[in-house]
């Protein structure tokens, strides 16, 4: 069994069919690229496998370690639970919290007190919130933003702010990391500063990652097999070297035969 | 890591120090009673407006209904104290209170916060002008349109400081634990939030019911202190006032509200001849608020930011 097996999958706003009979497949430690014309239905795959949408048909299962569970219809933060965890296209941080905060609210769901807890702030939330506080400040070491801690943020630079997302991201422990768009509007710096940071991700953490990127030199170089979606529907997949040869792809990208 | 930490020392002796100055002055005759009333009133705004900004400036959840629960809580609370007429009876009858409006709330709440967007306003707004309705009608039990007359006054000075101290002890450790981040970061974003595990509907019912908890808690004050209750005095232009003092401190500050309450309570007592001018103040207050400082007096700024910078490393808090 592959970790994820999406098998097909449709999602239909009114008349428009934005994700049509997709089937998909990732195995343990892949890094998959998906690519496709803008309004290809790139976004919305991530948002039916993240649980933002519900699909119309078709399904979603992640098996890990031979235990398979069916994703399509889950809420977002059992999809979180059960470990896949996402980045936005337009950034979505908590504009107005801490980066600390950021990286702490998305380690709530392992949080091990309730309600009594803290409103009486008993020896568990104590214990509690010094683990958290431990786990999160590691966590911002290894990714290197223990100085920007107390930041908000919305002060901090746009590749940065970028950057964040990933880390909150990487805070709900996930096996399966899903980025839309890491690279939009990042200058070639901030860009081979992410393909640091995804190359850190998969070695110290073995995470499977599926990226969605317009950036296609970026994409070539570090992905190990692409998708191409076109009109929501899948229209070639395999090694990178192979799908940029192929007609259907080229045809999507620039529009006509060529 | 204990209770008796140095921070929570530091906390309860500022609360008896605060205690004993007002205490002196009323037992020195400087705070003569009209003040005192000014004093009662002002304790009960600050739960109010502290567990509406639990909902609306920290949850991000706009609620028009605030004083429903307090009806709530007035009601149950009044009807326990009346047939039972001791101590005793008037803290049942403010826990009784509380736990109907929180329980009113959790009905409430379940099926409009699973929504997305502004529906709570509506439903919220609704919900209170049913509760004033049914406790106009409940003719047998709560007199009508009359009200309830002569409510046993077992609320004190003591006890508003008390209840109000231990309100703003308990909300404010919820909004600084784990529970409470998860509801702020609704309010930030909440698909985003969704999708970093919060499942949000639980959290809103949780802050929102909590919010009711409190203002039953006020209600029940409110009833005991000053003795005479009728439906009339909880209806839509109460729910405002309420959200005044959120706006005007700022959404997501308790500090702020604490000092709204007062300033507000303070301003009302001296427009206290010149009732019609009160509404015209507090609207031109409002537009003011929204021109020049929309994020409120303090914005989300509380006290005890000042003290911040100089133990950055401080760890939990
Ligand atoms: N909630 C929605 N309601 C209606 N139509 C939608 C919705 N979400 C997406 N669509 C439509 O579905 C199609 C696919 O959109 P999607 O955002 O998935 O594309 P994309 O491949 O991510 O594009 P881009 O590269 O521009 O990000 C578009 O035509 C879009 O307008
Ligand atoms: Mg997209």
């Amino acid at each position: 069994m592959s970790l994820l097996s999406v098998e097909k999958l449709t999602k239909s706003f009114g008349g428009l069919t934005a994700v049509s009979n997709v089937n998909m497949k990732i195995e343990k430690g892949e890094l998959v690229g998906l690519i496709g014309p803008n309004g290809a239905g790139k976004t919305t795959l991530f948002n039916l496998l993240t649980g933002v949408y519900v699909p119309s048909s078709g399904s979603i299962k992640l098996n890990i370690d031979g235990n398979e569970k069916e994703l399509g219809g889950l809420k977002s933060y059992n999809v979180t639970k059960a470990g896949l965890a996402r980045t936005f296209q337009n950034i979505r941080l908590f504009k107005d919290l801490t980066v600390l905060d950021n990286i702490r609210i998305a380690m709530h769901q392992n949080v091990k007190y309730g309600l009594t807890s803290a409103f009486f702030r008993s020896n568990k939330f104590y214990e509690e919130e010094v683990r958290l506080m431990k786990e999160a400040e590691q966590l911002l070491d290894i990714f290197k933003l223990t100085h920007k801690k107390n930041e908000l943020a919305k002060n901090l630079p746009y590749g940065e702010q970028r950057h964040l997302e990933i880390v909150r991201a990487m805070a709900t422990k996930p096996v399966i990391l899903l980025l839309d768009e890491p690279a939009a509007g990042m200058n070639p710096n901030e860009t081979l500063e992410l393909t640091n940071t995804i190359a850190q991700i998969r070695k110290d953490f073995n995470l499977t990652v599926l990226l969605i990127e317009h950036d296609m030199s970026l994409v070539m170089k570090i992905c190990e097999r692409l998708y191409v979606l076109d009109y929501g529907t899948l229209i070639a997949s395999g090694a990178p070297s192979e799908v940029r040869t192929n007609k259907r792809v080229i045809e999507a990208y620039l529009g006509e035969d060529v | 890591m204990k209770v008796l930490n140095k921070k929570n020392i530091i906390t309860l002796v500022l609360i008896l120090v605060f205690y004993s100055v007002i205490q002196g002055l009323i037992s020195a005759r400087v705070i003569n009673s009209f003040y005192e009333i000014t004093i009662a009133t002002i304790c009960i705004n600050i739960i109010l407006a502290v567990s509406l900004n639990l909902v609306t400036g920290f949850t991000g959840q706009f609620s028009l209904g605030h004083a429903g629960f307090m009806s709530i809580g007035a009601y149950a609370g009044a009807l326990t104290v009346m047939n039972t007429n001791s101590t005793m009876g008037f803290l049942a009858g403010v826990l009784i209170g509380a736990i109907a409006a929180a329980f009113v709330g959790i009905i409430i709440g379940i099926p409009t916060l699973r929504l997305k967007g502004d529906y709570l306003a509506i439903a919220t707004l609704g919900m209170a002008e049913i509760i004033r309705v049914v406790f106009l009608n409940m003719n047998d039990i709560t007199n009508g349109a009359a009200g309830l007359n002569g409510i046993p006054r077992y609320a004190n000075w003591l006890w508003l400081f008390v209840f109000t101290a231990v309100t703003l002890i308990l909300i404010n450790n919820f909004i600084k634990s784990s529970l409470g981040r998860a509801c702020i970061s609704i309010r930030e974003d909440e698909i985003a939030a969704e999708s970093m595990g919060i499942n949000t509907t639980k959290y809103k019912v949780m802050a929102f019911s909590i919010g009711a908890f409190f203002a039953g808690i006020a209600g029940a004050l409110y009833s005991s202190y000053f003795y005479f209750i009728k439906p009339d005095l909880f209806g839509f232009m109460k729910s405002i006032d309420i959200l005044v003092i959120v706006v005007f401190g700022g959404m997501g500050s308790i500090t702020g509200s604490i000092i709204a309450a007062i300033v507000l309570a303070v301003v009302t007592t001296f427009l206290q001849s010149f009732a019609a001018l009160r509404m015209i103040f507090y609207a031109l207050l409002l537009i003011i608020i929204m021109i020049f400082r929309p994020q409120g007096l303090l914005g989300t700024k509380e006290i005890t930011d000042l003290f911040k910078f100089k133990k950055k490393s401080e760890k939990i808090e």
